[in-house]
């Protein structure tokens, strides 16, 4: 089955899944989205995607074929209801197989990121170390969220500078990143705890951690979601910066124009 | 994926033996019928029903689903629409949800609908469900959800059994809403001792389709296929809708908790892509939802509004327990289910998509044109009957109804609480009590970011989604209720809960369009509790036509109860409202320094039924004087203001009056203001205590950019609306200054806004 077909019905109508702009120079790069069962953000990694000013285009977690995406984005949900443990059985659809196939073999290796649930499903299929269990209040919670960037070179982050701080929306239930201490210290030693929270630990996650990547740096999974601070009007109150306008936040387009220009240069 | 057929031998009553043993006795009073209606159904058959038949009507005779003592009131709400009314309105009260005109050929369908008996019994699920129920309503007339608001009413903050309602519920609606992926936008959290043992859960939906996508639930097309798709059919839920929802709680009585249905959210969300994905394919001509009254619900409305009649073989529903009876089988409400009439062209396109998404389905018959809805187990016939005599000519009651001998003695026992020494302390108190409070603890368990489409949510006036990704065409929605006033005026109380929301809307920017209902009441047996609903649904109707907004649908929660107690008479009222371009919304506080502040309306010493009141443990008098030409003239001037830039802050004013509309501004985005009350009191005949306290209706505070203060009060004195200047916003001191009176620093009033619920559930 085609990506096309299984394009579901979008709010506001058909939509173009190309860029904002016809001459943007990122336009000829396309990122899949992912959708498992239970996907619930994933309209909006397509839509971060196009105001980022990239294309993207919609897969199917049966499909056996990547469709020659430039990058992958696994958004957040809920994957078959996270009933097992959070990512613990979309690991195995087909095209997982193929992401962390393409996904291997160094710098230059397919991008992929894995927002919220999406992170989950790269710990389950071991594209990350570590796990997620329940938020240490045991809350579903939903709040603004400041982080620091602390690793701006990878292929998710290139568009930040290092310690620059984002404010971002952040909501989960399983969002306590946990890992044995070796494999914390080895994450901090080799630079690839890339994102940490700031102004308070919302979950009790391990050392405020709340993304990471793997040692190429091209995997990037994180808790928060970016993508739901990329459009003034829609984003949280405010931003590193301060206030800025009602629901005016964008800092989170920096990771898809990261991803985007790292394709293109 | 094949439907496998079970076929099981029970010693089932069939409609053969049924017409052999008319003398054997059926358990008609423990399925919640009365006598006189286990009678009329011995009339309508010509015969003792069968116990599959037996239990179709009980269930579907039932309050909670055919509205008998509710529906001879109702009426008002068909009958006080006039043409105008209609201009918007493509799908009317009746169907699964009313569907609205919104422009560009895009329609939204609304609805609010209670989960209260369930939610006491087994707070997690009973809520959960709620969520799941309302949701599916607007999956049935095509639309995609696209947000949900939950109103909810516990009893007292303190009292032991409050903090395991409060967590179970909230934890349901964020467990199940946020699982479908839908932006929980809005709501209310209201405590008071009245809700003890009967919290109030209401649960709102709306979803957006375009206009050619609007599915009815009817089966047409004699030879047309009937199909069961989604969750399997399980044993939760038997009675939910008559020994549940349809009487008052005794704690004499077995635990009820077996008639509460479990939710599984994946699956409903798995059902909604798929029933999307059919919708875009065509593939269904009639399509309902499996809630209340499960199969025997959806095959007898199904085939009542169709033109002929429906032919069911009962085996072959997917069960997840074998041992389920045919009548078991037509009552449960087990969720997550939906039934669709499908050509037999469309079974392979239909089979298709079901397959796709991993989605059960049985096909369990066909459309036929006999006029009769038949059901078959195993071949042998267990139901036989008009399906219009389940569905829609069920008993309706003229219950008696009287005037309660006490309310007189109440509405003269007018507040006299006298004034608080302390007006900076009055405040802070008022803002750390338990409905004034932030509700933050409450809120920030629900996804109001998913979509991407969400313009405004908690803590303004009303929540914001957009439509349209191209023009920005959106809908604003706020619901509101308010027991006490309708405690203390049923007519009024009404009225003023549609004002409420109707200027929650307009404060917003958006143009009122369209209302929902849920109505909340005690038993509809005691003639009190029957003339309090009787005055609301008047009051509502006539409101509603003084307003020019129509009610497209709603529900009604009647046994409300226990033992002799009702709660508050409580019709909570949802308005949604339509934007040109939600990138226009006006939040509910101010941010740039140096604007004005306005208070458009006028205020008297209105504090009977006020929060204040409330706090002093005082309720009597009459709620406060409502007078719908202004609120009508108040919306106009905020919608206005909204299109042509003219404020960047506004608030409406209801409970807790001034001192929480200025202190909610405040604190919204965290920026102070000082404030000047003499002017006021002067023109308006008051103190100062009363403009801060008195709930007068008809009345918002605004932020108008210095550039645009000229503008605004030509438009306010070209309309003749009274308007005040009152303050100024202030960014350097980080406090609310009310001149002359107090000054309160906005961290203070923070720390006892939002600390209320963390220290009695946190």
């Amino acid at each position: 089955m085609s990506a096309a077909d299984i394009e579901t019905p979008l709010i506001g109508g058909p939509q173009p899944v190309a860029s904002n702009n016809d001459d943007s120079p990122l336009n000829g790069v396309t990122v899949g989205v992912v959708t498992f069962p239970g996907s619930l953000d994933d309209r909006d990694a397509v839509r971060a995607v196009r105001l980022a000013g990239g294309s993207a285009v919609q897969l199917w977690h049966g499909d056996h074929d990547l469709h020659e995406v430039d990058a992958v984005i696994i958004p957040g949900g809920f994957s078959y209801g996270d009933y097992l443990r959070a990512g613990a059985i979309s690991r195995f659809a087909p095209l997982m197989e193929q992401i962390a196939r393409a996904a291997s073999g160094g710098p230059d290796a397919l991008p992929v990121l894995g927002i919220c649930n999406g992170f989950q499903v790269l710990t389950e299929a071991h594209l990350l170390p570590g796990s997620m269990i329940k938020n240490n209040h045991l809350h579903f919670i939903c709040r603004d969220q400041r982080l620091r960037v602390e690793n701006a070179e990878t292929s998710w982050t290139s568009a930040y500078a290092r310690d620059e701080e984002i404010v971002i929306p952040l909501k989960n239930q399983d969002g306590q990143f946990v890992a044995d201490n070796r494999t914390l210290d080895e994450l901090e030693g080799e630079g690839r705890v890339v994102f940490r929270y700031v102004d308070g630990n919302p979950n009790g996650s391990r050392r405020d951690i709340a993304g990471i990547s793997n040692i190429a740096g091209n995997v990037v999974g994180l808790m928060p979601h970016p993508e739901h601070a990329v459009e003034a009007g829609f984003g949280p109150d405010s931003s590193a910066r301060g206030e800025v306008g009602v629901r005016g936040g964008t800092d989170g387009l920096g990771i898809f124009t990261s991803v985007l220009k790292k394709l293109v240069g | 994926m094949t439907a496998e057929t079970t076929s099981r031998k029970f010693n089932i009553d069939t409609v053969a033996n049924a017409e052999a043993t008319p003398g054997q006795a059926l358990p008609w009073a423990e399925l919640g019928l009365k006598e006189n209606e286990y009678q009329r159904v011995e009339e309508i058959l010509g015969r003792r029903p069968t116990g599959a038949e037996l239990a179709m009507y009980s269930v579907m005779w039932s309050e909670h689903c055919s509205y008998k003592s509710s529906k001879v009131h109702l009426r008002q709400f068909g009958d006080k629409v006039t043409d105008a009314m209609k201009e918007h309105l493509l799908v009317g009260i009746g169907e699964n949800a009313g569907v609205v005109d919104i422009g560009d050929g895009w329609a939204v369908t609304f609805k609010v609908e209670s989960h209260n008996h369930p939610s006491f019994v087994e707070p997690y699920q009973g809520a959960a469900t709620g969520v799941g129920g309302i949701v599916r309503d607007i999956i049935s007339m095509g639309a995609r959800p696209v947000a949900v608001m939950d109103p909810l009413r516990f009893g007292a903050i303190d009292h032991p059994d409050t903090a395991r309602l409060v967590h179970g519920i909230v934890a349901g609606i964020g467990g199940y809403g946020n699982s479908l992926g839908l932006p929980n936008i809005g709501g209310e959290v209201v405590f008071d001792s009245v809700y003890q043992g009967n919290p109030l859960v209401n649960a709102l939906a709306v979803g957006v389709l375009r206009h050619e996508d609007i599915r009815l639930a009817n089966a047409s097309g004699a030879g047309n296929r009937v199909v069961l798709f989604g969750a399997r059919t399980g044993g939760d839920g038997i009675g939910g809708a008559s020994v549940l929802a349809s009487e008052s709680f005794d704690s004499s009585k077995p635990s009820k908790r077996p008639a509460v249905q479990v939710g599984d959210p994946f699956a409903e969300k798995v059902l909604i892509e798929c029933c999307l994905e059919l919708f875009k394919a065509s593939v269904v001509e009639g399509i309902q939802d499996l809630g209340a009254a499960g199969i025997s619900c959806a095959t007898s409305e199904l085939a009542s509004n169709g033109d002929g009649g429906m032919h069911v073989e009962l085996t072959n529903v997917l069960l997840r327990d074998p041992s389920l009876t045919p009548g078991e089988i037509l009552m449960s409400e087990s969720q997550e289910r939906m039934m669709a009439v499908v050509t037999p062209e469309n079974v392979g396109a239909f089979e298709a998509i079901m397959d796709r998404w991993a989605v059960e389905y049985s096909w369990l018959g066909e459309v036929t044109g006999t006029g009769r809805l038949i059901i078959e187990w195993d071949g042998e016939k267990i139901v036989d009957v008009d399906p219009r005599t389940v569905a829609h000519e069920g008993p309706v009651y003229e219950r008696p109804y009287s005037r309660p001998a006490w309310l007189d003695g109440v509405q003269a026992d007018a507040f006299a609480g006298g004034q608080p020494t302390d007006l900076r302390e009055a405040v802070l108190e008022l803002m750390a009590s338990p409905n004034m409070c932030s509700k933050d603890w409450v809120t920030d368990q629900y996804d109001r970011y998913v979509q991407g489409n969400t313009a405004l949510a908690m803590p303004d006036d009303a929540g914001v989604v957009r439509v349209d990704e191209e023009t920005g065409l959106g809908v604003a929605i706020s619901t509101d209720a308010n027991g006490r006033y309708s405690y203390l005026n049923p007519y009024e109380g009404a009225r003023l809960a549609l004002a409420e929301a109707y200027r929650n809307v307009a404060t917003s920017g958006a143009e009122p369009l369209a209302v929902t209902d849920c109505l909340n009441f005690g038993s509809p047996e005691d003639p009190e509790v029957m003339w309090q609903f009787a005055e609301t649904v008047r009051g509502l109707a006539d409101a509603c036509q003084e307003l020019g907004v129509p009610v497209t649908g709603g529900n009604v929660s009647l046994y409300n109860q226990t033992g002799g107690v009702a709660i508050h008479p409580t019709p909570v009222v949802g308005v949604l409202g339509v934007f040109d371009d939600v990138a226009r919304r006006t939040p509910s506080g101010w941010r740039e320094d140096g604007q004005a502040i306005y208070l458009l309306g006028t205020t008297a010493a209105e504090l009977d039924g006020s929060e204040w009141a409330n706090l002093r443990g005082h309720l009597g008098g009459q709620p406060p004087a409502l007078d719908l030409a202004a609120e009508k003239t108040l919306a106009a001037i905020l919608v206005n203001c909204s299109r042509d830039g003219m404020i960047d802050g506004a608030h409406d004013l209801s409970e807790g009056g001034l001192a929480a509309g200025l202190s909610e501004m405040a604190l919204r985005f965290g920026v102070g203001a000082r404030i000047g009350l003499d002017e006021l009191c002067e023109r308006d005949g008051i103190d100062a205590f009363t403009a801060l306290f008195s709930e007068s209706q008809a009345r918002a505070v605004v932020a108008v950019p210095r550039s645009e203060e000229v503008r605004f009060n030509d438009m306010c004195t070209a309309r003749n609306f009274p308007t005040i200047r009152i303050g100024v916003v202030d960014t350097e001191n980080q406090a609310l200054d009310v001149q002359g009176y107090f000054n309160l620093p906005i961290a203070q009033l923070r720390e006892a806004h939002e600390g209320t619920l963390p220290k009695h559930f946190g």
